[in-house]
Formats: structure tokens, sequence, C-alpha cells
């Protein structure tokens, strides 16, 4: 279905072929009913397409509604009310069994026999070869995904007979199976898309960007780009529970004021991804979901290559100036968890973590004094403007407590389509806010991307000898095995000792609900409407 | 050979003029988007790109090759009427815009319409009892409409309307969503609706142009009523008035038979202005009534670097602006017959 599609495709597609009349007066009614939900969100879906370059955050959804995976994860009660994914269980999704060879380094996957896609063919491991060889030779963002499961390279895919897939590792590692049950290797209809493709584009990527071609628990009734996406339920769905919802609409409201006006009216069921201004507000009046998200820290980052930062007593002298609380209330509403304050040893292993700073001017002072820089200095604070909800009022609070310690700070403000380039690729802004979040829950995971030198998070340019062994050594290891948990624990140490990203506060992605129910967090920070119930 | 025709001479030798315009528009829109912050190859690598795959998208986007090449590479597809390809919507830019272009000018029409409808009575009545309550009534509307920024207007009117009156319909752009757009002739949802003879589609369609083009009309009314109660206070002060006047002929007749023709020049010209400078705060109304218009296409696109996304939407407005100026030197001619094409 495209954007141009007619009243007629959209007959053609499974609605009943009595006149539209009926139809017309009957909506309405059934928006309030159990048979169809409205979602609002101020995001864009530019994409059905996971896989193609420029594919939006926002369009992920469709890889998560639309598509299946081999696996899954399982779900558990959230903190801030609702439901969360757990990454700790996995369940099948495609797959019905799975197992690990002794070394680890192959795993053989069972299909469901009943599996179809939505044009009725069977589901075979071919296809899933094929699906998995697009997303690791397509290059951009799949790709990288892709390895960080160990997942590099077409051969070491093999489709053994129609049920039965394997995979051949090159090291085993605890991340593969996790990553498999990320948005990104979902199965596509190996058939249809091939039908589709050409000699300039093999992966069917100009096909797939407009039609989905999965077995997914939903099907795209209607898209149009930059409006509204309609779903409707697959009833021959067989990758788990069956979604209670016929038809789920995602409307597109940039305003955040009419999005509140709407939820709070009742007359759309779902707010996805509000501010948490209007989380905090509409807390008492309507259901809001505000799921801390899991891995993801908002950082105030000093970089080494700034002279002054290269001093541990500058950057702990910020760390106790930082004015914690009233970042938390002024950026966040008090929406997600403070990370600062705790002085207890590190005995466990539980990523985010609070941090033994906490704010004190006079320590913050002392430390400025014992440093090579006693009478303070000037640097620039970059902001993506992009970012600004909470940013801008975290850089003034920050400006306001390091004056007080002698450090002269000036906001910079960056353009969002530079954002990236300046922070992440260049890595040349002096002090700067960053807020990355690893789509893998493991604390190996995150200081992989963030703590190691030369990787794309690590924009404070860090680079510290025994964390780069440290996560070398826990980045594939099992998290049950006896050495790990030390190490993670001497990689906390140094990280907030040195602190090359002093942590803030983790944020909450807050979703209102009125007339909805069984709202699920993932880490993928998109709305997955299988569980969706009406109320 | 058209001596014959003065008037088609004229518009096609009005249309060869703009060719140079338009190139001029081509060149600079190229300079400019390459002249903007960002790296694109950086953006659409996505959240997880490392330098390999960045490269890997630079070059997918054509933008490994040099500047000359890449302008080349576009004039070329220009030439053959392609605009190229949107990286953010990953569709024809063409396509984008016949689907954009039609909701922005079915909005802006609509307040152009209310808007004029409303302030050149204003006007006029202003302008025949000058410093009465009715002319202080005009300029207290005038300041109030520009002085108000639309998101605000827009969001007071949602407030009132929707939130608390519940009258208006839910502000969720051009169709609620238990309607279907209209099979597809010109885009605007008001005519494709009513040659289809779907009056419910058409009804629904009008329910959410109403607050959305009222806000935008608000905005627009100030130029139209001031220029209209100006040109209306000048003519009424000429001599062929005092002239008529002593003729004989009725209050009536003199009004708008004499004085608002003669005044109407200047309106035209205002309208036109405004027209522009409405699409332009269009953006501001299309996010607050989520309305898919060409402001919000256009924003985004500047957002993400997509060139060929914003370089279409500048020749997109280019070209319309030339055919507005066009048209509006075509009523002079009806408005004002004194004004003569084969002067021009």
């Amino acid at each position: 279905m495209t954007g141009n599609s007619n009243r007629r495709d959209f007959m053609k597609m499974g609605m009943a072929g009595a006149s539209m009349l009926p139809f017309l007066k009957a909506m309405p009614a059934l928006a309030q009913g159990s048979d169809t939900l409205v979602v609002v969100t101020g995001q864009t879906i530019n994409s059905l397409d996971l896989h193609r370059t420029g594919t939006s955050r926002a369009s992920y959804q469709v890889g998560v509604n639309c598509y299946d995976r081999l696996l899954s994860f399982g779900t558990k009660e959230a903190i801030g009310g609702g439901f969360s994914y757990d990454y700790q269980v996995i369940e099948p999704e495609l797959a019905e069994s799975w197992t690990v060879s002794d070394d680890g380094m192959t795993l053989t996957f069972k299909l469901k026999p009943e599996a179809r896609f939505w044009d009725g063919r069977k589901v075979t491991a071919e296809d899933v070869k094929w699906s998995f060889d697009r997303a690791v030779s397509v290059g951009g963002f799949p790709t990288v995904q892709m390895k960080a499961g160990g997942l590099e390279r077409p051969e070491q895919f093999m489709a053994v007979d129609e049920e039965t897939f394997v995979i051949k590792l090159d090291q085993p590692s605890k991340l593969t199976i996790p990553d498999l049950a990320v948005p990104v290797p979902y199965i596509i209809n190996s058939v249809e898309a091939r039908a589709n493709a050409t000699a300039d584009d093999p992966w069917a990527l100009d096909y797939l960007h407009m039609t989905p071609a999965g077995s997914g628990a939903y099907k795209v009734l209607r898209w149009n780009p930059g409006e509204q996406l309609v779903y409707e339920r697959n009833e021959d769905w067989v990758g788990g529970t069956m979604p209670a919802v016929k038809r789920v609409v995602i409307r597109e409201v940039p305003s955040p004021a009419t999005r509140r006006a709407l939820i709070e009216r009742g007359d759309v069921q779902l707010a996805f991804g509000i501010p948490d201004k209007d989380a905090a507000e509409l807390a008492d009046k309507i259901d809001v979901f505000s799921t801390p998200v899991e891995n993801c820290i908002h950082c105030l980052c000093p970089n080494f290559a700034f002279e002054p930062f290269q001093d541990p007593d500058v950057r702990k002298a910020i760390a106790y100036a930082v004015p914690y609380e009233d970042i938390f209330q002024a950026a966040a509403y008090g929406r997600g968890l403070p990370l600062w304050g705790d002085d207890s040893p590190i005995d466990d292993i539980a990523w985010p973590r609070k941090t033994q700073y906490y704010t004190d001017l006079d320590k913050a002072r002392e430390h400025l004094a014992k440093s090579a820089y006693p009478d303070g200095f000037e640097v620039p604070l970059s902001i993506s403007l992009d970012l600004a909800s909470w940013m801008e009022p975290t850089a003034l609070l920050v400006q306001e407590a390091l004056g007080k310690i002698g450090i002269k700070v000036e906001i910079e403000k960056i353009p969002g389509a530079n954002w990236r380039t300046a922070v992440l690729v260049e890595k040349r802004l002096p002090l700067h806010l960053e807020n990355f979040g690893g789509w893998l829950n493991t604390p190996d995971y995150y200081f992989f991307w963030a703590y190691k030198d030369g990787h794309l998070f690590n924009s404070s340019n860090y680079r510290n000898e025994e964390i780069e062994a440290l996560v070398d050594a826990t980045l594939h290891m099992p998290m049950d095995d006896p050495a790990y948990a030390p190490q993670i624990k001497r990689m906390f140490e140094i990280a907030l000792d040195e602190l090359p990203r002093i942590p803030l506060y983790q944020p909450a992605l807050n979703v209102a609900a009125n007339g909805a129910e069984g709202y699920e967090f993932w880490f993928h920070r998109q709305l997955d409407v299988r569980p969706l119930k009406a109320t | 050979m058209l001596s014959g025709y003065p008037r088609l001479r004229a518009i096609l030798l009005r249309i060869a003029q703009a060719v140079p315009v338009v190139f001029g528009v081509v060149v600079i829109s190229f300079l400019l988007t390459r002249a903007l912050p960002g790296d694109p190859a950086v953006y659409f690598a996505g959240v997880m790109a490392d330098e390999q795959s960045i490269e890997q998208t630079r070059i997918a986007l054509g933008l490994d090759k040099p500047l000359p090449q890449q302008f080349a590479i576009y004039v070329g597809n220009l030439l053959q009427g392609d605009l190229g390809q949107s990286v953010s919507s990953g569709r024809a830019v063409a396509t984008d815009l016949a689907n954009r272009l039609p909701a922005s000018l079915e909005l802006t029409l609509t307040a152009l319409l209310l808007a004029v409808l409303v302030a050149v009575p204003l006007g006029v009545w202003a302008a025949t009892r000058p410093g009465t309550w009715v002319d202080h009534l005009c300029r207290i509307v005038v300041t109030a409409g520009v002085s108000l920024p639309t998101f605000f207007t827009g969001i007071l009117l949602i407030y009132i309307f929707y939130y608390i009156l519940g009258v208006a319909p839910s502000p969720l752009g051009r169709l609620d969503f238990i309607y279907f757009e209209p099979d597809h002739v010109t885009g605007f949802y008001l005519i494709d609706a009513a040659l289809a003879g779907d009056w419910e589609t058409w009804r629904g369609a009008v329910k959410q142009l109403m607050l959305p083009s009222i806000t935008l009309a608000l905005f627009t009314l100030a130029p139209v009523a001031r220029m209209t109660r100006a040109a209306m206070l000048s003519a009424l002060s000429a001599d062929f008035i005092r002239t008529a006047r002593a003729a004989g002929l009725s209050g009536r007749k003199v009004l708008f038979g004499y004085a608002l023709r003669n005044a109407l020049l200047p309106v035209v010209t205002t309208l036109g202005m405004v027209f522009s400078f409405a699409l332009g705060a269009n953006v501001l109304v299309e996010k607050v009534f989520a309305w898919p218009g060409i402001g919000s296409y256009a924003v985004e696109a500047l957002v993400v670097s997509d060139y060929a996304a914003v370089q279409g939407f500048v020749l997109a407005m280019a070209l319309l602006f030339v055919t507005l100026n066009l048209v509006i030197d075509l009523l002079y001619t009806v408005i004002d017959p004194r004004i003569g094409f084969v002067s021009q």
C-alpha cells in the first residue's frame, strides 16, 4: 500500500465489500470500542523498511509490528507503571525451538511449521537466510547492529532444510541471542521481495520501502507519509499471543500541545513519547507511563582533547558542582531516575548506577584549588537544538553552578543536522551533553560504545588501557561467568573515578493512555502495538 | 507572428523572462544546500554508524563526487523533469511535492478568501467613517491579528473550540481518520470530494479546514484591511469622486463602482505579497494542526540536510511565485483597462 492508495485498494485489502457509509458511521463508535485504537506521536514514519538508508527511528515500529524475528523478549512489570520487555527472558517468535552447540559457536533454529507470510506462503529457512544476508549486506545501521551480535557475513547463515536454520559464529557471545530479538533481523518474504528486486537493487530496498512483506502480527492497511499509518491485524499470526485490537491508527501530530489536548479529551487512546512536562502534569488525570530507559544516561561530558579536562581534579570539581536535583526537576520534571549521591561500595553490576558525587560547592572548590586551574578557565558548553527540551535547562543550570566555582561557561547551541558530526564523529566539543542508550542491556555493551577509545559515543576522546582490556574481555563473556562481575565492577570504579562522562540522570520514555491498556516499554523506544487493548 | 494576439505574446514574453530567474534559483538553492552545515551522510547512516558505514552512505547518496559533477547530474535530471529522490521520505521529490503542495495551497487559499471576505468590507467601512468607532474597531482587529503569532492563535483556538467547547473536530490534519481521502484529481480535498460527489467527506474536510484557515486568516487580515482602508481613503478624496458625487450619482454607485474599483489595484498587489508570506507562515499552523503541508516538509528536509527535497521545495516555490506574479499582472488589466499589456 502506498500513500496514493485510493479507496478501491483499501476495499480490496480486506474491507468487507459492503458500502462505505456503514463503515463511516461505524468507525467513530469502533474507536471507542475494542476494535480500533488511535495513537498520536510527534515523530514521522518515513519508511516501512528499517534496513533502508535514511529510515527514521520512528519507522522501526513497522519492523516490530509487521515483521517477526526468530526470537523475542519476555514481559515484566516496569518501574513507573505498566509493563516492560524483559531482557533476561528470551521467547520464541518465528523459531519454535533453538539449540546452542557446546562450544557456543553454532546456533540451530527450528522454525514454527505453521508460520505463514501474509500471502499464505510458508515461512522457510531460506527466507530467514535471505533476510539475514540482507541485513549484513545493505550497510549502514542494520549491518552495524548485526555485527554487535557477531553476525557479519552471509556465509555464517545456512538454511539446512525448510524448517532448520543455522548460524555459525566466529566466537561465542552472550550478545548473539539478544541481538536476534532486536528489530533489525526480521524475516522478509524473500520470494515476494526477489520478484520485485532489480539488478541495481538486489535487496528490493525500493519495493519493501513502500510495501512490507512479512509474517508479523499486523499488516499495513494504508500509509500516508507524514500523516498516518493504519495497521490491521493479521488473523493468521503465529508469532505470539493474538493481539486484542483489530486496527491501530498511528497519527502524526507534530505539536505537543495538540497531542496533549487530544489525549486529554480522549479522542485518541494513546499519546506516544510526550514531553516530561506534560507527563508530570497529566499524571493525576489519565494513565501516564514514565519508564526509565534501560542502559541510557544523560551525561555531561568533559572532552579530554581540551587541556583543562585532562586534569582529574577539574573533572571532579565539575562533578561536585553540578546541581543534580535541580537539573532532574527542571529538565526531566522528575521523570526517570536520579543517578547521584550514593557512596556505598560498588557491589552489584546494575547499570546505570548512582555515582558517589553530589552537589557540594565547597568540595568542588577544593578540587579546583588542587588542580592546575585554581582560578578557573573559560569553556563553551555545547548542546543540540534538536534536544533542547532537556539540554537547554540543564546547560543553564550547569552554567550557573560552574560560574560559582570560577569556570566561565558559554552555551553554544548547535543545529540538529550538525550535532552528530560535531559531537560523535569529529568529537570536537570541549564540554557537551550526551544521551547514549544501548539497545542490548548489559553494562559491557554500554562501555563498548561510550568508553572505548575511538568508538562512536565516546565523545570525550577518553582512553584508559584498563577499560579497553576489561571491555574486550567482558563483551562476549556470559554474565554468569564468575570472572564477569568483578571485571564489570572494576570498570564502574574506573569510569566513575575518571569521569569522562558525568552521569546526570536516567531519562524516561513517557506515554499517556486514555482508553487503552497493556502498554509495554521496549528498549528501541518505539511503540509495540501488539500487546495493546482498549478499555 | 503573435502580433495579432498581444496578450498571448506578452504572456509568453513574461514566461521567457522567468527562465533566467528560475535558473538563478536552481544554482543558488544547490549552492546554499551544500553550504548548510551538517553532513547528511552522518545523519542518514543512523544511530550506530561507524566510519565505514558513513562512507558507504556517502557513496550511496552520491555525495562523494565533486560539486560540479553533482551539479551537472542535478541539472541533467532537472531537464528530464526529475527533481531527484528525497532520502528521508525515500520517494521522488516530485511525488512528495504533488502530495503536499495542494494541502498547503488549499489551506492558504481558503485563509486568504476568508481574510478578503472580512478585510475588504472592514477596510471600506472604516474608510467611509474615518475616526469613528468602526475605524477603531478595524484598527484593533488588525493589530491583534498581526501581533499574535500564528502558533499561539492556533493553540488558543484549539483550546477554546476543541478542548473546552468541543465544537471543533480533533485537530488531526486534513481529514479525521474515519474518512478516506477522495480520489486524487487536484489534490485539493474540497474539489476532489465534490468531483466525486462524496459530500460526507467534503463536510469532513471543511470541518478540519475551519480552525487552521481561521488562524491563518487572522494573521493575513491586517495588511489587506489596512491597504483597503488607505486606498479607499485616497480614492474617496480624489477629484473624480467629487465629480461623480456632484453629478448626483448614488452613494452606492460612487463607493463601489468608482472608488472601490480604483482602490482595488494596491489591494491586489498586497494580496500577492500576503499570499507569499502566508505560505511561509503556514509552517507553524501546519505543525499545530498536524497539517501535512509543504512547509513542514521543507523544515524537516532542512533539519536533516535532505538536499534534493530542499532544492525541490525552493524550485517549486520559485515557479509558484513566477506564476502568481503573472496572474496578478493579468488581473491588473482586468481591473483597470488603462493598464495596457503592450506597454509592459
